[in-house]
């Protein structure tokens, strides 16, 4: 039975007060919190194993590639990736995505080319395609959304065809909490024999992945959102398309072999094998230790009860905020296609004092736009929403009291 | 400077068109610097001792008791650090 006080226990930030308040955390679509068994694993791994990983040969130097090595393996079987060769580790979502733009895209896309993504999107998941495409001269096109905030399918069918060469979309929004249906745009871009690159951020947190199953190319992800420490993120990527695209950075601990050939003055490199040839320069090891115990953490809660839980929560905040006549919520209606976020605005108020007033109260939430500017403007709230966001250790309590303090608020 | 050195923590720009600033006063000093802002500034309303609408030499802002400052469509940092060391002297 999943049990949200119990799981609070495992989080020490949650015995803090702020000026006399218990805190009501959220603003989990930004960054988690972390339990006790992260910190410790992180804390022990400095204490007991600290050195650099690869091609030490003493003790520590062993034992700490092999837990390196562990973390990759158990994120990738958290999310059904073949093996460790699939799983990059990088710094964080961003830079996953980047890493995608800049060594897939550099390699495949041309004048002529097309990339779909949507107007749903965090910028990560538009910036670099635009920055690419000025050097090399394809055309980004963006899906639009409907009233309700869900992915338009239908534009997306019509636009995708044979000039496209990638369709990168979320898994889940960061604003709104739509839940995209990956698996059907998966099989619409390979129909068209484009690559499907996905931000994960804000999904393999919260529900069950399966990235055989969805038959994405690119999936990317935060530790940070997931109960890991910051500063840890991944990159997943199908062997076949690893392989076959160069570095996206290069230097230390990501090659086999350099050479200088003095015949023609220069120096050539053989790569790494797969993750290593992604991972340039020495790892945040320390964080793929912390990120492979949050994944063990969340595995013990069952990935099908976390999702549960916050479809629960979201479905029980959604109603009360009913009882609110000033309050608009933004986002999809029916809770089996978003994820535990909510955006909503309170008539005549700006979100930032909406959050400093919830603030006062212990109740941390996130103002403003979200990284994701076209989103709001598409919603028509130039200005910025109110973002609160749910995990494992939120409780009804917590949203009754959140309803409460947003009751008073309505009336400033 | 160093007036805001005493009393700022942090001075924050909020991102997208209009262009709101949020000032985080020092938690060990916020009382002070708070209690200087109400007398000089001009207290428009009061909402229950929690949130202050205040006006000072045209500039609308609102007040926090967590010691937190929301100032609205200030176009420059500048601007801010300007207000805050006439407020906060």
């Amino acid at each position: 039975m999943f049990d949200p006080y119990k799981v609070r226990e495992d989080f020490p930030i949650f015995n803090r007060k702020i000026d006399g308040n218990n805190i009501i955390y959220f603003d989990n679509a930004a960054t988690s919190q972390r339990p006790l068994q992260v910190i410790e694993a992180v804390k022990s791994y400095y204490e007991l194993y600290n050195s650099n990983v690869h091609r030490g040969v003493h003790t520590l130097s062993q034992e700490s590639s092999e837990l390196y090595e562990k973390a990759h393996r158990e994120v990738a079987n958290f999310i059904n990736a073949k093996d460790l060769q699939e799983i990059v580790f990088v710094k964080n979502t961003t830079e996953a995505l980047n890493l995608v733009a800049y060594a897939w895209g550099f390699k495949n896309l041309k004048a002529g080319d097309e990339v779909v993504t949507t107007l749903m999107e965090h910028h990560s998941n538009m910036i670099p395609w635009e920055m690419i495409s000025k050097v090399k001269g394809f055309k980004v096109k963006y899906v639009d959304i409907n009233e309700d905030a869900t992915l338009n399918y239908e534009m997306l069918e019509n636009m995708v065809g044979s000039k496209t060469k990638a369709v990168c979309i979320c898994h889940m929004s960061n604003v709104t909490g739509t839940i995209n249906d990956v698996e059907r745009v998966s099989k619409l871009a390979h129909e068209n024999g484009a690559v499907v690159i996905v931000d994960a951020a804000q999904s393999v947190p919260h529900m069950p992945v399966d990235v055989k199953k969805l038959d994405v190319d690119f999936y990317a992800f935060s530790g940070h959102k997931m109960l890991g420490p910051t500063g840890i993120g991944v990159l997943y990527g199908k062997k076949e398309l690893l392989d076959e695209i160069e570095p996206f950075l290069t230097g230390g601990g990501m090659v086999r072999d350099v050479k200088y050939e003095v015949s023609s003055g220069s120096v050539t490199a053989d790569w790494a094998e797969l993750p290593w040839k992604f991972e340039a320069g020495t790892p945040n090891i320390a964080g793929g230790v912390g990120l492979m115990e949050a994944v063990r953490y969340l595995k013990r809660l069952g990935m099908e009860n976390v999702r549960s839980h916050e479809k629960e929560l979201t479905e029980y905040a959604l109603e009360r905020l009913k009882e609110l006549g000033k309050v608009r919520v933004y986002g999809p209606r029916r809770s089996s296609e978003r994820g535990g976020i909510i955006p909503f605005n309170i008539d005549g108020m700006n979100p930032h004092d909406v959050a400093l007033l919830l603030d006062q109260f212990g109740i941390m939430v996130r103002s403003g736009l979200h990284c994701a500017h076209p989103l709001h403007e598409r919603l028509g709230v130039k200005g910025g929403t109110v973002r609160a966001s749910f995990y494992v250790y939120n409780t009804r309590e917590e949203v009754d009291r959140f309803i409460e303090v947003l009751k008073q608020i309505e009336k400033v | 400077m160093s007036i805001l050195n005493d009393y700022v923590a942090n001075i924050e720009e909020t991102c997208g068109e209009e262009r709101h600033f949020i000032v985080m006063l020092r938690f060990n000093k916020r009382n002070e610097a708070m209690k200087k802002i109400l007398e000089r500034g001009k207290i428009e309303k009061s909402f229950s001792g929690l949130v202050y609408e205040i006006s000072f030499k045209g500039v609308q802002m609102r007040l926090y008791k967590t010691g937190k400052i929301l100032l609205k469509n200030l176009n420059e940092r500048k601007e801010v650090e300007k207000i805050l060391e006439e407020l906060l002297k």
